[in-house]
């Protein structure tokens, strides 16, 4: 049964390696082929599943060799997976999701000439991805890393023919290269502490003690800060977070299933996976979780002020990560609701996504809100699913979000301590603020009048419910958004399965679950009610208000930019100009002066060379003149 | 008579020949200057074997003419060939190997 593990990676690398060589050919039916190794993919996961939960819960982390990747003395890089209960999360969200993607997708790119091309990377993001989660060791995780950065750098570029598209590309890939650097940097450490960057010898397995135990807190914690650099890189937290938004020039298939419910969580999956070394160094563990906190609130200011509904989703996502790396950072308390966040996430956000490309799909690629407005007549079906992933991310009682964020919260109240009051606190605001924005993005897209208006041609937009292609994946996340939470939560069955890897601790809340609760609640109802007062009970203007100075700046991304443009690239565009300057100036100058100097030199030299032959006759008397001369005066002397 | 004399003569002769090979233009005139000058160096030769009461100057002086005869065969027909080509006998005007 272990050997199908490799063919999980496998199958959708074969799709990309097929659709990319296979040519003109594959043009026809390239999509479904792509998608069709998609759900390969998720059936081998679904078998390996099935075959886990048969065995104990001791027994259910299994690996399986493939070859020796690096042979060297003393550096052993394997090609080994490992399949544990946190992996088999992963494989199957990634996959599960990842085929329903690709579902969609064969209606959303219907008409484009590239589509092969897109379902390609698709498939090579789900098999760099999956290759990410099964890795046995850090060298390998750090392979699909790299790989679904180059998937995700393709797709955000996809329509590179658009300016905005390629700068945005190459942005993510930029500001995700100092992430990777610290990823690579925590393995380069790893090595050289530990002498190894498996999983087994750094972390521990099994009852034995990993190298991590024995190491001192310092080199932990420097770890730790590269390790949780990574993860902001990956997954958008401050101060990496600035590609987010932009990443949303991608297709919105592509922002469904990497800048939503996959690829962004890999920071939160890295940090859960290294638990055993942020476990042992508190400094780190505090890092990560103020990194957490702060994302939470940037992300969700930041999507209360957006106009483009995918924008606004993506500061949600980003607030949502926020959650999750809080979570993350909490320890055993908060590992497993991580990534309970997370699958919940995953369903709700790439329903959210896809629903807004549906909504799209409908308004001719219309992305501004306040140009939406009264669509639940026109798109029933979207209505109805974007409705469910709503109430499931505000955390609507009974639906997914409400599960997996109250968990968060009590877990951060029950931090203890100052500490414990201020992280809960941070998170109950941005319960209310998710409840405001994600209210604000119904109100505009589905309720009040219609403010869509003819273009410059005079085509206006028919909206229309989209192909049953893109309906179908959306009703299936729906049902993921509605029940995957409770089905979780019932007799803690998530933390059951995910405790042999991550542990789990209960806090001391000084605050009974169900005050959390109530609290949440009303946070989410205050968030709501603002949200309804501002935008469903008068117009929306179609041309946005001028808005507070917090407002404005949180269309502007909360000056992320800005900060980046004067705090980085101002002083470095300065670095390299005096650089450069020394360059030229200095060592040019003296090499260029050298060359000159002997080239006049020579200039003049060459004079002598006349051609004429008496004047050779004539140096060559003078030079005997002059050695009779000296020979006659040695002598005399 | 003063054998130093001779030498005197072959000094004169030689400083001809030179300034003949620096000064003037004409190859044959040249080449003619360049034989004073191995014939003064002739002479000098001879004279130092007298004074000295030696025949080594006077073999190295047959040697010297059975090499000028030989450098007169060659550089002649090298002196009429480019005559022949480029119509004139002027040094200056061979310049092809200047760069």
């Amino acid at each position: 049964m272990n050997s199908l593990i490799p063919l999980l990676v496998a199958a959708p690398l074969a799709g990309a390696a097929l659709l990319l060589l296979g040519g003109r050919a594959l043009d026809r039916f390239g999509h479904w082929l792509a998608t069709a190794f998609a759900a390969l993919s998720f059936g081998f996961g679904l078998a390996l599943f099935s075959d886990m939960l048969g065995r104990g819960a001791e027994h259910r982390a299994v690996t399986q060799h493939l070859f020796s990747w690096v042979p060297v003395n003393g550096f052993q890089a394997d090609m080994t997976f490992r399949l544990d209960q946190l992996s088999m999360t992963f494989v199957l969200l990634i996959s599960g999701v990842g085929t329903l993607i690709h579902l969609y997708s064969v209606g959303y790119m219907a008409h484009d000439e590239r589509r092969r091309r897109f379902f390609a990377y698709l498939n090579l993001f789900l098999a760099a991805m999956l290759l990410l989660v099964v890795a046995d060791n850090y060298l390998l995780l750090y392979f699909g890393w790299e790989g679904v950065g180059l998937a995700s750098y393709l797709l955000i570029g996809f329509w590179q023919h658009k300016p905005s598209a390629a700068t945005a590309a190459k942005k993510a890939f930029l500001v995700n290269r100092v992430g990777d650097m610290g990823l690579s940097i925590a393995i380069m450490l790893m090595f050289t502490e530990f002498g190894s960057f498996a999983f087994g010898p750094v972390l521990g397995s099994e009852g034995a003690v990993g190298a991590a135990h024995q190491a001192s807190e310092g080199k932990l914690t420097a770890i730790g800060l590269m390790l949780l650099l990574a993860a902001c890189g990956k997954s958008a937290q401050v101060p990496l977070q600035s590609w987010l938004g932009d990443a949303m020039e991608g297709p919105t298939p592509v922002s469904a299933l990497i800048h939503a419910a996959t690829m962004v969580t890999a920071g939160v999956y890295l940090i859960t996976r290294s638990s055993a070394i942020f476990d042992l160094a508190p400094d780190a563990q505090t890092a990560v979780v103020v990194v957490g906190a702060v994302t939470l609130l940037f992300g969700a200011i930041v999507g209360c002020a957006k106009d483009d509904i995918k924008k606004a989703l993506a500061g949600s996502t980003m607030s949502q990560i926020g959650y999750m790396v809080l979570a993350a950072g909490l320890g055993p308390i908060g590992y497993a609701f991580a990534i309970m966040h997370l699958v919940t996430h995953g369903f709700f956000k790439a329903g959210l996504f896809l629903g807004a490309g549906s909504v799209m799909h409908g308004m001719d690629d219309e992305v501004n809100m306040r140009h939406y407005g009264g669509l639940r007549k026109y798109m029933p079906v979207t209505f109805v699913t974007f409705g469910l992933g709503y109430l499931a991310i505000i955390g609507f009682p009974g639906l997914s979000g409400f599960f997996s964020k109250d968990k968060i919260i009590e877990a951060a109240f029950a931090k203890g301590g100052t500490e414990g009051w201020i992280l809960g606190l941070c998170a109950l605001v941005g319960a209310a603020v998710t409840a405001f924005y994600m209210t604000r993005v119904m109100v505009l897209t589905f309720f009040g009048e219609k403010r869509w208006q003819p273009d410059e041609d005079g085509n206006a937009p028919h909206p229309h419910e989209s192909p049953k292609t893109m309906t179908i994946p959306m009703v299936l996340l729906a049902f993921g958004s509605v029940f995957a939470g409770g089905l979780f939560a019932f007799n803690d069955s998530f933390l059951k399965w995910l405790e042999p890897v991550t542990g789990h601790e209960e806090g001391n809340s000084p605050l009974a679950p169900l005050t959390v609760t109530l609290l949440t609640m009303a946070c989410m109802l205050a968030g709501v009610a603002l949200a309804y007062l501002m935008y469903g009970r008068s117009p929306v203007p179609v041309v946005p208000p001028v808005g507070s100075p917090l407002t404005r700046a949180a269309r502007r991304d909360l000056l992320q930019d800005d900060f980046n443009h004067a705090v980085l690239v101002r002083p470095g565009s300065a670095l390299t100009a005096t650089l450069v300057f020394f360059d030229s100036r200095g060592l040019d100058g003296f090499v260029n002066g050298l060359a000159a100097a002997i080239g006049g030199l020579s200039g003049r030299l060459r004079r002598v060379q006349n051609g004429f032959v008496r004047s050779y006759a004539l140096s060559m008397f003078g030079g005997t003149l002059v050695l009779v001369a000296t020979t006659l005066l040695m002598r005399s002397v | 008579m003063n054998p130093v004399n001779y030498l005197y003569l072959s000094a004169l002769l030689f400083t001809i020949g030179a300034s003949g090979v620096l000064i003037r233009r004409n190859a044959i005139v040249l080449f003619m200057c360049v034989e004073l000058m191995l014939n003064a160096s002739n002479l000098a030769l001879v004279t130092f074997s007298r004074m000295h009461g030696t025949l080594d100057g006077q073999i190295i002086a047959f040697f010297t003419m059975v090499v000028a005869a030989a450098e007169v065969v060659v550089g002649l027909a090298i002196i009429v060939s480019i005559f022949r080509t480029r119509h004139s006998a002027s040094v200056d005007d061979s310049n092809l190997m200047k760069l």
